[in-house]
């Protein structure tokens, strides 16, 4: 592993790894800095927190959180609660899908998208919704989808794209 | 309360956004953006509040008069706003038509029809300011209850018969003394603030808009219990409750409501937020506690009762948003103020997350005892596009839908699971009459099949199995037999599961079985879906006569099925269509047919 990672995994594991059961605010602190962990980096964080690598492994693969592979530079989360499902989701499901190549559960092969699948963003009244990275967007049409990632697509072009952290606030 | 401005401005003396987390999605941030420099020039104070519940109506700004009038205004934009300022604020002169309620408007029913007190500051206080909070009575509760001693402060809350707001209803007042008497110096007090349910979201504006109650009621609690730790379990989808709940946190530090010595009492007690990590069952307690132990959250079984053995095996009780904030009201206003609303058994009000197909979704605190009609049609103000109401479904995955005929069906706990559904946390969906009910159950088992932790055999294999029979019923594959079968299973995995996500996993299933027979029947005898939902089971035909040849569906297909030339009527290759609905939705004449 490359030493710059090495470092910035241990001083994540020195900063959060502050009292009992930290294993998981360790795995999203390095997810949310990093963008996902990989079995390489958990081999990593075991050394460095004392916590056996299979445990870690155990828990980044039960909690749908964590992603072991890299993501796209965005993601869409097309949510598939109840009241979105009742008012169309699969529609937008399949207008994102379009309109950024990727399947749900994927990533574009230009890896400016993420799709993903999310059970319930709770803006039920005003479904069906999307969350692009930390915005919200309300009462999706599956013929506007393309448009509204369109601006994603430009923003996230230039140089200064920020490390494609999970749900992490922007304070 | 607002208070006055020193130089009143036509009356006008604050101005409220509503940024909770809906409104941000409808474009709030925008919208106060913009006032935040226009009324800046005059001097008008603006504050951000949290939701104010009529989440149809987001973006949403209220504008509050010296003499306490209001004016509610709903579905602002930056345009609109400047409108408002200036005729309004400045000019004195509400714009009626873009009121959704005051004085002049017709729609205040929404709000006024409802009896609130767990949402009692939700949409007046401004979430990151503790002295709104207190300004609104709040901490005064933690006061009165810190001068009584434990004993005392748990019977107030069982005199109150608050039940636990989760879905369980478990007495509140009764977990706190099963705490309490077992000995022992280490205690935990836990917040679960895992809001899972898909179609739930009253925990989360709770948590957005009115942070310091769910604090104050685990203050109290750990006083009860003699706890001097507690945890909040928040779901990771909410990055915006974290956020405000971090800063509150904070900030009642620095007012010593947590931390030593608690307003001198001798009381100490603090929170540490965790995160969840998307995984339903930790909404469970068992489960929920093994991931704040840093663990696969996985079900164990009881007893012993976290009341006993819970956290880190030490004693601790467990209770759920809603019902922290509940608790400062009973000790601010008295436990029978409290027992004096909802019914013999239910005590106090239930906060309901309404949304589907109804006109006005929202939240809603209603009385227990009020009926799912009076909810959705006084209220919610009926079903969308003049359709008629199918089925109330309570309780996420694992309730069960509530067929028309039953609305009249008072919501209390015991009602609610006579007429095959639970109270669940909260959430309330409306279904119209084209909601296909094996969609629905499809739907939902799929769901318990992602989220099934594994642990049981009959909650891994046995809603996988039933997800598979129902995916074949909705591709026209159904045999007979399989709804013989499904109904099996549904049984055996209620019986054979540890927890109450196996154990209630079956019920949209059973309940759509016994409720809407016809229409399984209908997929597995005709391979028809009676509400033209089932992809597999319809087609898509443009009508001749009535295409344009405008070419817009053409030019939409995800599939370049549509094939035609301009102005001339346009067809669809039936070997292509993939039945995604974009070329109805999208054609202006209605010559997009589905049969």
């Amino acid at each position: 592993m490359d030493q710059a990672l090495a470092q910035q995994i241990k001083e994540i594991v020195d900063r959060v790894n502050t009292e009992p059961g930290s294993a998981i605010p360790i795995l999203q602190a390095v997810q949310n800095t990093i963008g996902y962990v990989s079995k390489e980096m958990i081999d990593e964080i075991a050394t460095n927190a004392g916590i056996p690598a299979s445990d870690l492994y155990g828990i980044a693969t039960f909690y749908s959180q964590f992603h072991m592979e890299p993501r796209g530079k965005n993601i869409v989360k097309v949510c598939h609660g109840t009241a979105c499902h009742l008012l169309g989701a699969d529609r937008v499901a399949a207008a994102v899908e379009m309109a950024t190549g990727a399947k749900e559960g994927h990533t574009s092969s230009d890896r400016v998208f993420s799709h993903e699948r999310v059970a319930c963003l709770g803006c039920c009244s005003l479904g069906p919704v999307i969350m692009v990275n930390d915005e919200v967007h309300a009462a999706v049409k599956p013929e506007r989808v393309a448009t509204l990632l369109r601006k994603y697509r430009q923003s996230k072009s230039d140089s200064e794209v920020k490390a494609s952290a999970a749900s992490q606030p922007s304070a | 309360m607002p208070q006055a401005s020193p130089q009143p401005n036509n009356g006008v003396t604050e101005v409220r956004v509503g940024l909770a987390s809906c409104g941000m999605a409808a474009g709030a941030s925008q919208v106060n953006d913009y006032l935040r420099d226009a009324l800046a020039e005059h001097n008008i104070p603006l504050k951000s509040v949290g939701c104010i519940g009529m989440c149809h109506a987001e973006p949403l700004v209220e504008i509050v008069s010296g003499d306490g009038e209001s004016f509610m205004y709903g579905k602002v934009t930056p345009e609109r706003a400047k409108t408002i300022v200036t005729e309004h604020v400045l000019g004195g002169k509400p714009v009626e038509d873009w009121l959704v309620m005051g004085c002049q408007a017709t729609a205040g029913d929404y709000v006024k029809r409802q009896t609130r007190i767990v949402l009692r500051n939700c949409g007046h206080i401004d979430p990151e300011n503790i002295d709104d909070y207190i300004a609104a009575g709040g901490y005064e509760a933690l006061a009165k209850a810190l001068a009584m001693t434990p004993e005392q402060v748990i019977e107030q809350v069982t005199k109150a018969g608050l039940r636990g707001r989760g879905g369980a209803g478990f007495p509140t007042g009764l977990k706190w003394h099963l705490t309490r008497i077992v000995p022992g110096d280490v205690k935990y007090v836990i917040c679960n603030a895992d809001e899972g349910d898909p179609g739930a979201f009253m925990d989360r504006s709770v948590l957005e808009s009115d942070p310091h109650s769910v604090l104050e009621g685990m203050i109290i609690g750990s006083y009860a219990i003699g706890a001097r730790q507690g945890f909040m379990y928040v779901r990771a989808e909410y990055p915006v409750a974290v956020r405000r709940l971090r800063h509150a946190i904070e900030q009642a530090r620095e007012r010593g409501f947590l931390g030593k010595n608690i307003l001198g009492s001798g009381h100490d007690f603090d929170i540490s937020i965790r995160e969840g990590a998307g995984a339903f069952v930790c909404g469970e307690e068992t489960a929920l506690m093994m991931s704040i132990e840093g663990r696969r959250g996985m079900p164990t079984p009881r007893p012993p009762y976290p009341s006993e053995k819970g956290l880190w095996e030490k004693p601790s009780s467990i209770n759920n948003v809603e019902t922290f904030a509940n608790v400062p009201y009973i000790l601010s206003k008295g436990a029978e103020v409290f027992a004096s609303i909802g019914t013999a058994k239910s005590k106090g009000t239930k906060v309901f997350a309404l949304a589907g197909n109804v006109v006005k979704g929202g939240l809603v605190e209603v009385p227990m005892g009020t009926t799912l009609r009076e909810i959705i049609f006084d209220i919610g103000g009926g079903i969308r596009d003049g359709r008629e109401l199918k089925a109330i479904q309570t309780g996420g995955p694992s309730g069960g839908c509530i067929p028309a005929s039953l609305a009249d069906t008072p919501i209390d706990y015991d009602s609610l699971a006579q007429a095959g559904s639970i109270m669940g946390s909260g959430g309330l969906l409306v279904m119209d009459d084209r909601t296909c009910m094996v969609d629905v159950a499809r739907f939902f088992i799929a769901f318990s099949v992602e989220e099934s932790c594994g642990k049981c055999t009959f909650c891994r294999v046995g809603t996988r199995q039933m997800s598979e029979i129902l995916e074949r019923i909705t591709h026209g594959q159904g045999t007979p037999e399989d709804l013989v079968k499904l109904e099996d299973i549904a049984i055996k995995v209620k019986q054979g599961s540890l927890c109450g996500l196996g154990q209630t996993a079956p019920n949209p299933v059973l309940t759509t079985l016994r409720n809407y027979r016809e229409e399984y029947e209908a997929h597995v005898n005709e391979k028809r879906c009676p509400t033209l939902k089932c992809a597999a089971l319809i087609t898509y035909t443009i009508d001749a006569d009535a295409c344009t040849g405008c070419t817009l569906c053409a030019r939409n297909c995800p599939v370049n099925a549509i094939t035609g030339e301009v102005r001339k009527p346009h067809l669809i290759d039936q070997s292509l269509c993939i039945k995604c609905g974009m070329c109805q939705q999208v054609c202006k004449f209605n010559a997009v047919t589905v049969s």
